[in-house]
């Protein structure tokens, strides 16, 4: 594998960036131009920090064409959600908050204690129903095609039906950069600017970028216990079982999901410089580290998005 | 760092996700969880311990089918390069998924099996790598574990194949025999094949040159977006798709024809003072002029063809057929129009190259159409510009992409010339003189036994019936629009042209079939060698057949070539094909 060099400027020559940089700028204004309300979910996680720099770099001096929004499964890490408010804040940009919580309440979703624990599934409701209530035409999503296989799959504009399904077996054709957003009433596209970036792309955008990021994605110390090989942190949302030890140790995120089920990775890496030192030799992918839902079967991801995740 | 893009290609069960699998295992781009869930899984249809396909085949269904439906896309590096791959399917249902990781590909990778040589599906996969003009080809012959390693069964494969290869033009193809199974020639140099002496696969990968696509550079910046915070600020958004764009340029807006000059190029991190390709960038202008989302700006030195009728390649990508009397919806650049394809010219036979006349055309067919859109466009040859020259059709009722279109480089009535009057077209003069109007393009080695030959062939196919001159093209003084109008119109008017060229005219001779349209010529080479001083000439890569002329031999091969021109259609109803610039 590739190793990198500390120095900045060094990075600037990185075509590559720019190359991707230019890609998602492009597929950003093709669909403000061609959407009648798009909208940009923004969890306040690494990936969405780097759309919204994406963003302003499609925009501004302009506003942003469409609002921000966060699907809050009530299962976040503190940190990231005070980031989210700061950041839509700090931009001057709408932020449309939409919670499980509320869906729970409202009695459109059934907690099943005990089986699913995540909010992965259960946000899925929410988010349809967010799709809906505003009358969104097109989604952006932060997903990168490298995180899993079925995501490896999924086109950039991808067609979802008026269920919000994802049709793995029928997608559009995508040639060149003519993206096709054709959709009839009901119907949405879920679009990926970010597709083709990699973890460390992502990593080496924030570096580059001097990216702002929640502190938890850096070296912190933190209690946590090991279970099924994975470093899972404790909190009241995710408390230790009563024969595990409790230990503090040195620690970052990889990905800031559900904080039931995302798990963290011994690391003293404290700078983006040294993520991405990190980064370039790491033998597991992100969510091989870090996501405890995805191993449940083959096919967890490709099912959750069949039925409307994104 | 700089990026390669490339696709896999190739018939179904070859090997492709196979080959990407043992690529990414051997340098080190899989990662221990990857691994694990291959190894994991319930599935494995290799003969190895894990099934390495399953590191890019990720949907359900791909792994119960133990065949890839869509393309995955895969990440990875070694220090000299980044790789984006996109692993496509080789079932022909889904050859529209194909194109789609084709379509931005550096490079591609045929994958033929060993044991069955080249199949249909390899050569429709190689003739879209051509259409869409991927510069550089991999032919990898794969499963050499089946045959041994021989060389005898890759120098088969190879010479069943390269000749029509070598017909489609690429700027380089690389033939490498490996195992995806053994990784022999994948990542290192296989140690059973002392034979071949060539790059392993990612060696080449790591080293091909990435020639750029777009071999014309003129300005082209199609406005995706109008960025208007406040009133002074008025910038056009988009990716400039072709050229350099320096402040103070003066620039013409399409299609309103009014000018103006840069006054700024603006980006989000710094305003720059010049920018080439492809990069996203706002422009603002010295003057209020109207522009908006769909137009484009150009020099006004350097236009692209303003045009509502042009003709284009077709490869069609939807279950229901092309219907002529249906409207369809083009995507151009960032501008979204009305059309109707007017005419389908003729559908490519995938397998003989041959141009089939066709009334419809079915998935995964290639044709030729002209299309007339409601409004004016503004566009290259794909060969000029790969983004001012691509398109997608959309069904307006079914809302999807039912076909990626190229634009050609030969356009009807493109250059200058004297136009003529007539009120009765070529074909109603082809069905009266009852054969083709054809270009035929003489090349000799020797001067004096092509024109000789020349002669002989004029006088048999007139006393055939047919409508035939021959062309001094000497006396066009090298001006090959000339020669190209001239030759139009004898082409309008019904007639065979026989065209004695020198052999050397290498230009005249591309000119002639680019713009006239690959049906209209066909080359043939006069082999004389009896009449040869030296005998080490150059023979042309496209000639479309080879007369053998003897001294004496002049009826014999006038017979011979006329034959020929008979069975290839000049009589009937099917075009002649040329195999070479045929697709
Ligand atoms: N013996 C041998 N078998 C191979 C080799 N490469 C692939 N195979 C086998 O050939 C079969 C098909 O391999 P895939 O990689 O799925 O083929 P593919 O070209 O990706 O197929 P599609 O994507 O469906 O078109 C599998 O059983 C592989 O294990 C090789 O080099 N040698
Ligand atoms: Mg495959």
């Amino acid at each position: 594998m590739e190793s990198f060099a500390q120095n900045p400027s060094q990075l600037h020559a990185q075509s590559h960036l720019q190359a991707l940089e230019d890609e998602s700028i492009f597929i950003m204004r093709e669909v403000a131009a061609e959407f009648e309300r798009p909208c940009l979910l923004f969890s306040g996680g690494k990936d969405s920090i780097v759309m919204l720099r994406l963003a302003e770099k499609a925009f501004r001096p302009g506003k942003f064409p469409f609002p921000l929004m966060h699907i809050d499964t009530g299962h976040n890490f503190p940190e990231v959600i005070a980031f989210r408010d700061y950041r839509a804040a700090q931009l001057g940009e709408r932020l449309i908050v939409r919670s499980v919580e509320d869906s729970i309440k409202a009695g459109r979703i059934v907690e099943r204690p005990g089986q699913d624990n995540s909010r992965n599934r259960m946000q899925i409701p929410t988010l349809l129903d967010g799709i809906a209530e505003f009358r969104f035409d097109a989604v952006f999503g932060g997903a990168r095609r490298d995180e899993e296989k079925a995501r490896a799959k999924e086109r950039i504009y991808s067609f979802r039906d008026s269920h919000g399904q994802w049709d793995p077996k029928n997608q559009r054709p995508e040639l060149w950069n003519l993206y096709n957003g054709r959709i009839h009433k009901g119907e949405h596209i879920r679009v990926f600017p970010i597709s083709n970036w990699t973890e460390l792309d992502i990593w080496q955008y924030i570096a580059t970028e001097q990216l702002e990021i929640p502190s938890i994605y850096y070296a912190h110390r933190r209690p946590i216990v090991i279970r099924n090989g994975l470093v899972l942190p404790i909190s009241d949302l995710l408390p230790a079982l009563p024969d595990e030890t409790v230990e503090e140790r040195t620690v970052r995120f990889r990905t800031v999901g559900d904080a039931t089920c995302t798990a963290c990775v011994e690391s003293p890496a404290a700078t983006p410089w040294q993520v991405i030192e990190e980064t370039a030799v790491t033998r597991i992918t992100e969510r091989g580290a870090t996501r405890v839902d995805d191993k449940v079967s083959e096919a967890s991801m490709e099912d959750r998005k069949r039925a409307g995740y994104f | 760092m700089d990026l390669l893009r490339f696709s896999t290609a190739g018939s179904v069960d070859d090997g492709k996700s196979t080959l990407i699998g043992r690529l990414l295992f051997d340098s080190k781009g899989v990662f221990e969880d990857q691994l694990e869930a291959a190894e994991r899984s319930t599935v494995n249809r290799s003969a190895g311990p894990i099934d390495l396909s399953l590191l890019t085949d990720g949907l359900r269904a791909e792994r119960e089918q133990g065949i890839t439906i869509d393309v995955a896309y895969r990440y990875f590096a070694t220090p000299k390069r980044k790789f984006i791959i996109a692993d496509t399917p080789g079932h022909e249902q889904y050859t529209r998924n194909m194109a789609t990781g084709a379509s931005t590909a550096d490079l591609a990778i045929i994958l033929i099996d060993a044991r069955y040589g080249a199949l249909v599906q390899s050569r429709r996969h190689t003739i879209i790598a051509s259409l869409l003009r991927i510069p550089q080809i991999v032919i990898a012959v794969n499963k050499m574990d089946l045959v041994g390693f021989s060389q005898a069964r890759f120098d088969e494969i190879q010479r069943d194949f390269k000749p029509f290869v070598d017909q489609m033009g690429f700027t380089g193809v690389q033939w490498i025999p490996l195992s995806a199974l053994s990784g022999d020639n994948v990542v290192t140099p296989s140690a059973v094949a002392p034979w071949y002496t060539g790059p392993s696969l990612l060696e080449h990968l790591e080293t091909v040159e990435i020639a750029p696509i777009d071999v014309r550079d003129d300005f082209r910046f199609p406005v995706q977006f109008v960025i208007r915070p406040n009133l002074n600020f008025r910038g056009f958004a988009g990716l400039l798709a072709a050229g350099t764009l320096k402040v103070g340029d003066e620039v013409l807006a399409l299609p309103a024809g009014t000018r103006s000059k840069v006054k700024q190029i603006h980006t989000h991190d710094a305003d720059l003072a010049v920018v080439s390709a492809p990069r996203c960038v706002t422009v603002l202008l010295e003057d209020e002029i109207d522009v908006s989302r769909g137009d484009m700006l150009v020099h006004p030195q350097r236009m692209p063809w303003v045009k509502r009728d042009f003709d284009a390649r077709l490869v069609w990508m939807d279950a229901t057929p092309l219907d002529v009397t249906r409207p369809y919806l083009i995507k151009h650049t960032t501008r979204t129009v009305r059309v109707k394809i007017a005419q389908l010219l003729y559908r490519i036979d995938t397998n003989t190259l041959e141009h089939v006349p066709a009334t419809t055309q079915q998935l995964n067919e290639i044709s030729r159409v002209r299309i007339s859109a409601a409004q004016a466009l503004y566009l290259d040859s794909y060969d000029a510009n790969r983004t001012t020259g691509s398109f997608i059709l959309i069904d307006p009722l079914t809302n999807a992409t039912v076909a990626a279109g190229m634009v050609v480089a030969d356009q009807p009535g493109e250059d200058q010339g004297v136009a003529t009057l007539s009120r009765i077209d070529r074909a109603a003069r082809e069905a009266h003189n009852g054969h083709r109007a054809q270009a035929i393009l003489l090349a000799g080695t020797s001067r004096d036994a092509q024109s000789q030959f020349a002669h002989a062939l004029e006088t048999r196919l007139f006393h055939r019936g047919a409508q035939v001159l021959v062309l001094d093209s000497e006396s066009a003084k090298g001006d090959v629009a000339v020669l190209t109008a001239t030759v139009r119109l004898l082409l309008g008017a019904g007639l065979v042209a026989l065209i004695d060229l020198p052999l050397d005219k290498r230009a005249e001779r591309d000119a002639l079939r680019r713009s006239l349209g690959a049906d209209d010529v066909v080359e043939m080479l006069i082999e004389a060698p009896e009449f040869t001083a030296n005998s080490d000439f150059q023979r042309p890569v496209l000639a479309d057949c080879t007369i053998g002329l003897r001294r004496g031999g002049l009826d014999a091969a006038t017979a011979q070539a006329v034959t020929w021109l008979a069975d290839h259609g000049l009589f009937g109803t099917h075009r002649v094909v040329s195999p070479g610039a045929g697709i």
